[in-house]
């Protein structure tokens, strides 16, 4: 299991995930605003990479486009070769404001999107995942009664149960506190470490980019282009306090204008 | 004549304030208690002694307001407004002719039968025009004008078209509880949030499973809130009705007690039973909100 290589992305992976020439445009009382424009971004299988980037500059948007929840007005993705014409279970999208369901159990939550299977697999099926992400005890109840961040760990595991090829997470965890944003971040790396799953995950913060992804993808302000495409080549678990660390940190920081003394 | 008016209406509008305490007290230890229940740490002796603490206010002020009654009774005789007593008399000469149940039995079943016919259609009606957003285009205009008209101005067509009977008086209800039960479950759909409909596509759901598996639940607390609201204006709409339309109800108890030899008493024993069953039917409808899995759409925070 523990095996004794060193986790370092791999030079040659196939590609999960393409998205090619993509623009946005929205439409608005006769008024055309761009909200992405030429986006290409290639990411391989099991790759783990953040969309960085202000607030409001489209990193959402180009989401919520890999998810198929809206088309792009030019340009194409795809996902192993297939062209997104539409949510699919095999991507899932874990949602900024909560999206889990608060008419259901946690055990109701995480076993939504196995209605198909039978009991006898679906049940362990849930138990599985209320144990990743440790809500044992709290089977039976609502989300209502739960933190924001166990009902974020929720809607991760909701997610994870379909078991699907990649997780598309919008600021997970954006409203939680420092503290807990932490934790849920090692958990994160923890589960994607034993899944490996394909990780696009959007955050407008810069050392919470740098220490999860793979690689970060800086993008600038509306209409949002690829400003930059960061490697971050460290290992897990992260030294957040190590000068490459701080380099690479430091660099994003330029690369999006800011001076990094306040 | 007017000095002969105004004691009554201040006495129904006592009678009314009385209600309206009752009911919220009613309705504050009810939440208390179900909260009561769920703490397990709370033994049960100690969730009855909450009601009482709760009740005894309300009770007290009732119990002030019938001895403030009796006392303005007292000091200005007349022979046909009862004080408390009178209308226990009213109350007692009631269930001695057996009217008393009937009655009730009467107002309850046309009540039912125009609540549960508007429900049933209006509520599915309401969730599809909700959805599909040209139905609502289309239809709006029409319902904002039938919404405002009284149930009451449909009283000579209720008769035209039914009769002097229960048919008329069902009528009225169910357009009484169409309009709005239709609203509420219009702005229901519209209120549910779009990350849940996103995230059930996401899961693969077709539209049949969309709606009964999202939209659904996420309608049913506004939609419990609308019923509640509906089924008062129902118990408004049945004791006018009655008045005009049939001869049997609470309603026609009132009119009847009146011009059948001025028996105030019996009028407003009428309007306690009115009140209490609208209280009780309140409560019922309330306690819906209790039910665990449509607790969330009542949440405090």
């Amino acid at each position: 299991m523990a095996q004794a290589q060193p986790i370092v992305a791999p030079a040659v992976v196939r590609t999960k995930l393409s998205v090619d020439r993509v623009s946005v445009a929205f439409e608005r009382d006769g008024k055309r605003t761009e909200v992405l424009r030429d986006i290409d971004l290639e990411v391989g299988d099991g790759e783990f990479v953040c969309l960085l980037g202000p607030s409001g500059c489209g990193k959402t948007t180009l989401l919520n486009a890999m998810a198929g929840f809206l088309s792009p007005s030019s340009g194409a993705i795809r996902v192993d070769g297939e062209t997104v014409r539409g949510p699919d279970p095999r991507r899932i999208f874990v949602f900024q404001e909560r999206g889990v369901f608060p008419w259901l159990t946690v055990e109701g939550n995480i076993g939504f999107g196995l209605s198909k299977l039978p009991k006898t697999e679906r049940d362990p099926r849930i138990a599985h995942y209320i144990r990743m992400v440790g809500l044992q005890g709290f089977e039976k109840t609502y989300p209502q009664e739960l933190s924001g961040g166990m009902k974020q760990r929720l809607e991760v595991a909701r997610a994870l149960a379909v078991n699907p090829d990649m997780l598309l997470l919008d600021e997970p965890f954006g409203a939680l506190d420092s503290i807990t944003r932490l934790g849920l971040r090692a958990e994160l790396l923890r589960i994607w470490e034993a899944e490996r799953k394909t990780i696009i995950f959007v955050t407008h913060d810069i050392d919470e980019a740098v220490q999860l992804a793979d690689r970060v993808v800086v993008m600038s302000a509306r209409p949002a282009r690829i400003q930059e495409i960061v490697t971050i080549d460290i290992a897990h678990p992260r030294d957040i306090s190590s000068p490459r660390y701080l380099d690479l940190r430091d660099g994003i920081f330029q690369q999006i204008g800011l001076a990094h003394k306040l | 004549m007017v000095g002969k008016e105004n004691p009554q209406a201040s006495q129904r509008q006592v009678l009314f304030q009385t209600f309206l305490k009752l009911h919220d007290s009613v309705c504050a230890s009810a939440r208390s208690a179900a909260r009561a229940n769920e703490d397990p740490q709370m033994p049960e002796d100690s969730a009855a002694r909450m009601n009482l603490r709760l009740l005894w206010r309300p009770l007290a002020f009732i119990a002030l307001l019938l001895v403030l009654w009796e006392i303005g009774i007292r000091r200005q005789p007349s022979h046909l407004l009862p004080g408390p007593w009178g209308v226990v008399g009213g109350i007692l000469d009631l269930v001695h002719h057996g009217l008393l149940l009937k009655y009730v039995v009467a107002s309850l079943f046309r009540v039912t039968w125009g609540f549960t016919l508007a429900v049933a259609l209006a509520i599915p009606l309401g969730l599809a025009i909700g959805w599909y957003r040209r139905a609502e285009l289309a239809l709006n205009p029409i319902l904002q004008i039938l919404r405002p008209i009284s149930p009451l101005a449909w009283i000579p067509i209720a008769i035209l078209w039914f009769g002097v009977g229960d048919l008329a008086a069902v009528f009225l209800i169910f357009v009484g509880c169409f309009f709005p039960l239709m609203l509420t479950a219009i702005n229901a759909v519209h209120s549910v949030p779009a990350v849940y409909i996103h995230a059930g596509r996401n899961f693969g759901l077709g539209s049949a499973a969309l709606v009964r598996r999202i939209l659904y639940p996420a309608v049913v607390p506004s939609l419990i809130v609308g019923l509640r609201i509906t089924l008062g204006i129902a118990w408004l709409v049945v004791v006018a009705a009655e008045m005009i339309a049939v001869s049997s109800g609470l309603g026609f108890l009132i009119v009847d007690a009146r011009n059948a030899g001025n028996r105030y008493d019996l009028v407003v024993a009428g309007m306690v039973i009115i009140g209490i069953i609208g209280l009780l039917l309140d409560f019922g409808m309330q306690s819906l909100q209790n039910i665990r899995s449509f607790r969330w759409g009542y949440s405090e925070d």
